[in-house]
């Protein structure tokens, strides 16, 4: 399972790699956001400053879901998804390596957002550890959730609008989460950060686990 | 042969005890029954929302006990079952924010607060129209079904996080929700009872209806092939 998963990883990195358009439209989509978010409120009155980890949060689940709408549609075109299904992969090892690349794509855009609000915001954190234990533990959320959503809605014509649908309200706990730690790392006491990063982990673990079991079913209809 | 409609004996002697039930609620709740001390007649608004909020949850178990069945047995009426509760759950879940929003504006003095129930029953209403929409996407039967049933499981298990999280969230924040007070008369207590069970005679008759309608529909869509295909032979005069 986890050679498979190895397996899939490498495959979508390296496709991500050679296409760029994680690091050439992503990532831009990602700060086009932090600037929209400037225009909408008063950048002046230190609001971006104190919403900050809101606002950090929503940018990275936006451009997950590009992240994510991409992944799956590489798979879609040109028959791909019976081509993984005859790949004799474990299902569970695909959803592990589907999963872990977009983990690994919004840590980097989480680290290109973060550059973003210090430089843009003007934010500081306090404590770094529980900053990059919640990415982690977050991240990994997301991508299992989204990965399950991904591959339920990769082969419908209406995917595009029916992924956000389904897969934000889901997330939400994900955002309250992240955000609450993350105010306890940039400005408040961390310790008041590590149960949310609890609820995240436990979040993550339900997904993955939901994943592991589920996957295949998922990957077979079409 | 199809019948012509869902309703039967069994449904017609529901629906008529949901119509007698309903109509003493409302001359017990809006006539018989004292207004509250505190709270006025808006608290009269209790003999309809908590019942709406008690089917509201019935109906999404429901839908995740559907689901689960027919994840395990493939049963064309688990499913059935699955997707005719969650359009009940659906529509009493905008109830319960409707009715709850009426209650709110001469109680709170706003319609909407980010209290916790509140905020995660916004979140299920979205939730299971992700549902609904899931299930009306044109594909074939099986694959539908098993879709479907794993969008209701999802956001089934997300439901107790969501709820976790945010009331975690609030409390965190603001110290002291209302809360509805805990001593209730006997005689509004009654009529809370009955309201409650007339609702969810209600919701079993809506269940029961359109579970058959939703039967027939399927029914009728893998007839009507055959349908065309003879009223075709019959005009090209080929028996």
């Amino acid at each position: 399972m986890f050679h498979d998963a190895v397996v899939i990883a490498g495959k979508d990195l390296r496709l991500e790699w050679r296409s760029r358009v994680t690091t050439n439209q992503i990532a831009p989509f990602a700060l086009l956001v932090l600037i929209l978010f400037a225009f909408a409120l008063d950048p002046d009155r230190g609001i971006l400053t104190r919403a900050t980890a809101g606002l950090f949060w929503v940018a990275v689940l936006f451009s997950g879901l590009l992240a994510l709408q991409r992944t799956f549609a590489v798979e879609a075109a040109d028959g791909n998804r019976d081509g993984l299904r005859l790949s004799g992969l474990d299902p569970a090892g695909i959803f592990l390596g589907k999963a872990g690349a977009i983990a690994l794509e919004l840590l980097v855009l989480e680290v290109v957002l973060g550059a973003g609000v210090i430089v843009m915001y003007g934010s500081t954190f306090r404590s770094w550890l529980l900053l990059v234990v919640t990415c982690v533990v977050a991240t990994t959320g997301v991508a299992a959730a989204g990965s399950l959503y991904g591959v339920l809605a990769a082969g419908l014509r209406v995917r595009e609008t029916l992924l956000p649908l389904l897969l934000l309200p889901i997330l939400a706990p994900v955002l309250l989460g992240a955000t609450r730690s993350f105010e306890a790392a940039l400005a408040g006491v961390p310790s008041d950060g590590w149960p949310w990063v609890e609820l995240l982990a436990a979040f993550a673990a339900i997904y993955v686990t939901f994943g592991v079991l589920a996957f295949g079913s998922l990957l077979e209809e079409s | 042969m199809v019948p012509e409609h869902t309703g039967s004996r069994a449904t017609r002697i529901v629906g008529l005890l949901t119509l007698i039930g309903l109509v003493s609620v409302l001359v017990l709740g809006l006539v018989v029954t004292a207004p509250d001390e505190i709270q006025g007649d808006a608290a009269r608004l209790i003999y309809v929302h908590v019942p709406v909020a008690i089917v509201m949850n019935v109906g999404f178990f429901v839908t995740a006990l559907g689901s689960a069945m027919w994840l395990w047995k493939k049963s064309r009426w688990w499913d059935t079952i699955a997707v005719a509760s969650a359009e009940i759950g659906v529509v009493f879940t905008a109830l319960a924010l409707a009715t709850g929003m009426v209650w709110g504006r001469p109680t709170w003095g706003v319609y909407w607060t980010w209290d916790a129930r509140l905020t995660s029953t916004a979140l299920l209403l979205l939730l299971y129209l992700g549902y609904l929409v899931v299930r009306r996407l044109p594909s074939d039967a099986e694959v539908r079904n098993r879709r479907s049933a794993f969008v209701a499981l999802l956001a089934f298990v997300d439901v107790p996080i969501v709820y976790y999280s945010v009331s975690w969230w609030r409390s965190l924040h603001q110290t002291a929700t209302l809360s509805i007070n805990t001593h209730i008369h006997g005689l509004m207590l009654f009529t809370l009872m009955l309201s409650m069970v007339v609702f969810l005679l209600a919701y079993a008759w809506m269940l029961t209806h359109r579970f058959r309608l939703a039967w027939l529909e399927e029914e009728t869509e893998s007839q009507g092939l055959e349908v065309a295909i003879s009223e075709r032979r019959a005009e090209a005069g080929v028996s």
